[in-house]
């Protein structure tokens, strides 16, 4: 950081480019070309600072603050999360949220991983069965739930209950019975997610050495030994990543429950964001802005912390 | 042989390991793009030639095959298909035989009633003009950004760099209200100028994303610094070096920021929901769940069908891109 004119010596790389900027008088920095420089970086610099840092900051502030669109804001404390967790709602919400991270997690992780692992085994195809898997990725999301929602439908002649019907099964209630809208919701949401993380999976099989597998051979390693010995380690870091990404995507579910079910019947699948969303835009007294942003700063700092938990216990598990 | 082949799966092996790598030069540019679906193609798995030779095994992946075709094609194509077919199908065929191939003739009027009626031809093009402009939104923030940020670097770079990488790690929940309330009332234009039901109050938001730039800053990383200080010593400024050497030779990246940027916008439904509020300059994502309630099911699936034409036309043109984006998009996640 110091300013010597022993700088513009360096060797011509990287750092000499800003030695025409060393000196910090304003004269000499426009003639340096800051203020070129600052053109090209005001675009990011407003954007970010109006529509992400500003607001980063402002929800922290708005937590501990009375907010409405008419009088100017007013310092409450902690009322708002007080009144949070107050709430009868919250509990379900949180517990529902759980539940739906856990179903995804049974239902939906492994699946995209032994679909990949098939998938780069076959000699021929593999662009055929890649684009299939990925269809249903690029339908766009809202689609795909009003879409499911009448393959859904709860009449004998519903699409999934008239499949059922060929092997002899009854009818089901799907998304109108408490106890089995979340998992027609988990089924909706893995099927609209598989092939975005099939598709990770496969750029990660194909990039394991082929002379790990090589190797192993000369060992005389059967199949099964290759793919638990050299596939499933290689694949380790992705998978890491992969699970604490779909458990942070998953507690922050809202598409599903708000388009599907509105959080019904009788409260089976609100989610912590449908309640963030109700207590923000579905209000009949007006907009209650102060709780929306004390849940989301809690639910934030909660996968915050949980992610610098999992990356440490993930880092152990690696390096032991 | 056997050298050839491992060489080439080694190089792979490193070009899928560096992710965005750049290309080294034109002319190896070209390789790249010659060499077919470099996702997809042939590599080394598990199971080896030598394995292969065994009945037992050339049997199991027959088996493998049969397995793959027919869970890819039932959970892949099989609800798209069936949307198709539905969306030209009378809504009492389609509620009592879900299954049955139009027992009583085709309905394409579904499509024009859809189109005309419930006014999908305006949602369409209020979806486009979305998507569009917050392409070049993207587009315009990323591509200077990253510029600043990898080939400027002014001594603010680091900070600025940083405070961006930062907000990646915010879930995006964090964001929902203060935004909105931004939007409601922009700070420093007064208390009546408001940008709702304004296509910048999602075109804007959108352009800060912070995944975009760290993509294209990834690439501009590894451009040959050759190539720029040469230009720098013909005398290129900073602008025209901007335009006339590093985008040109990032078309690659471009695509795929391109690709990110117009599907997200074609797939996004809360924020327009919040911030358009107007049926008027709602896009289809909003308007589909809005109508449904007073749309007769045939028409309504025949509009489902509308709103996914474009997005999987996109995808079966540009398929390479986007299969590269969502491996790139893991690469850049581990």
């Amino acid at each position: 950081m110091t300013t010597t004119p022993a700088r513009a010596s360096a060797p011509p790389d990287a750092e000499s480019r800003t030695t025409g900027r060393r000196r910090r008088s304003p004269r000499t920095w426009v003639r340096g070309g800051g203020l070129t420089t600052l053109a090209f970086a005001l675009p990011m610099i407003l954007i970010f600072t109006i529509f992400s840092w500003w607001p980063i900051v402002r929800s922290v502030v708005m937590s501990v603050q009375e907010t409405n669109l008419i009088d100017p804001p007013t310092f409450v404390g902690l009322d708002n999360f007080i009144a949070v967790l107050n709430d009868p709602l919250l509990g379900t919400a949180v517990v529902n949220t759980l539940y739906f991270a856990a179903l995804a997690l049974v239902l939906g992780f492994p699946i995209p991983i032994l679909m990949a692992v098939l998938m780069s085994e076959v000699r021929r195809g593999k662009g055929i069965y890649s684009a299939l898997a990925y269809l249903p990725v690029v339908v766009p999301p809202v689609v795909a739930v009003l879409l499911w929602k009448v393959f859904y439908d709860a009449s004998p002649n519903g699409v999934f209950n008239t499949v059922l019907g060929w092997f002899g099964i009854a009818p089901q209630p799907w998304l109108q019975s408490p106890d089995m809208a979340m998992p027609s919701l988990v089924i909706e949401a893995t099927w609209a997610a598989a092939g975005g993380s099939i598709i990770i999976y496969l750029a990660a099989l194909l990039a394991v050495p082929a002379e790990l597998y090589d190797a192993a051979e000369v060992d005389g390693a059967s199949i099964w030994r290759k793919a638990w010995h050299v596939t499933l380690p290689q694949l380790r870091g992705v998978i890491f990543v992969m699970l604490i990404l779909q458990i942070l995507a998953t507690a922050q579910i809202f598409l599903e429950p708000f388009l599907f079910t509105g959080g019904g019947p009788n409260n089976a699948t609100v989610t912590v964001l449908l309640l963030i969303y109700r207590y923000a835009f579905q209000n009949s007294l007006g907009g209650n802005y102060g709780m929306a942003t004390a849940l989301s700063v809690m639910l934030a700092v909660f996968l915050a912390l949980l992610s610098w938990a999992y990356f440490r216990l993930t880092n152990r598990w690696s390096t032991s | 042989m056997t050298t050839e082949v491992s060489t080439r799966a080694s190089q792979r092996a490193a070009l899928a390991a560096t992710g965005a790598s750049a290309p080294s030069g034109s002319a190896d540019a070209r390789a790249t793009k010659r060499r077919r679906r470099p996702l997809v193609e042939d590599s080394r798995g598990i199971v080896s030639d030598a394995d292969l030779r065994q009945r037992r095994v050339r049997w199991s992946m027959r088996g493998v095959h049969v397995f793959l075709s027919v869970t890819l094609v039932l959970a892949g194509l099989g609800p798209i298909l069936w949307l198709a077919k539905a969306a030209v199908t009378p809504t009492q065929d389609t509620l009592r035989q879900p299954f049955a191939l139009w027992p009583n003739g085709i309905d394409w009027e579904n499509l024009s009633t859809a189109w005309n009626d419930i006014h999908i031809d305006q949602y369409f093009f209020n979806t486009i003009v979305i998507a569009a402009g917050a392409w070049a939104f993207q587009l315009l923030v990323a591509t200077t950004g990253a510029y600043t940020l990898s080939v400027l670097r002014p001594r603010y770079a680091k900070v600025l760099g940083s405070l961006v990488l930062a907000t990646l790690f915010i879930p995006s929940v964090v964001l929902l209200v203060p935004l909105y309330l931004t939007i409601v009332d922009p700070p420093l234009l007064g208390r009546d100028f408001s940008l709702l039901n304004n296509y910048l109050a999602v075109w804007l938001p959108m352009a800060a994303n912070a995944f975009n730039i760290l993509l294209v800053k990834r690439f501009f990383d590894n451009l040959p610094r050759e190539v720029i200080e040469a230009a720098k010593t013909d005398g290129a400024g900073p602008f025209r070096l901007f335009w006339s050497i590093v985008l040109p030779m990032s078309k690659p990246i471009l695509g795929v920021v391109s690709v990110f940027a117009i599907i997200a916008a074609w797939k996004d439904f809360l924020w327009p929901l919040l911030v358009l509020p107007d049926p008027a300059v709602q896009p289809l994502s909003v308007r589909l769940p809005a109508v449904q309630s007073q749309t007769e099911l045939d028409v309504f699936l025949a509009a489902l069908a509308i709103a996914t034409i474009i997005p999987i036309a996109m995808f079966l043109i540009f398929q390479r891109v986007f299969l590269r984006s969502a491996g790139l998009g893991g690469a850049v996640k581990g």
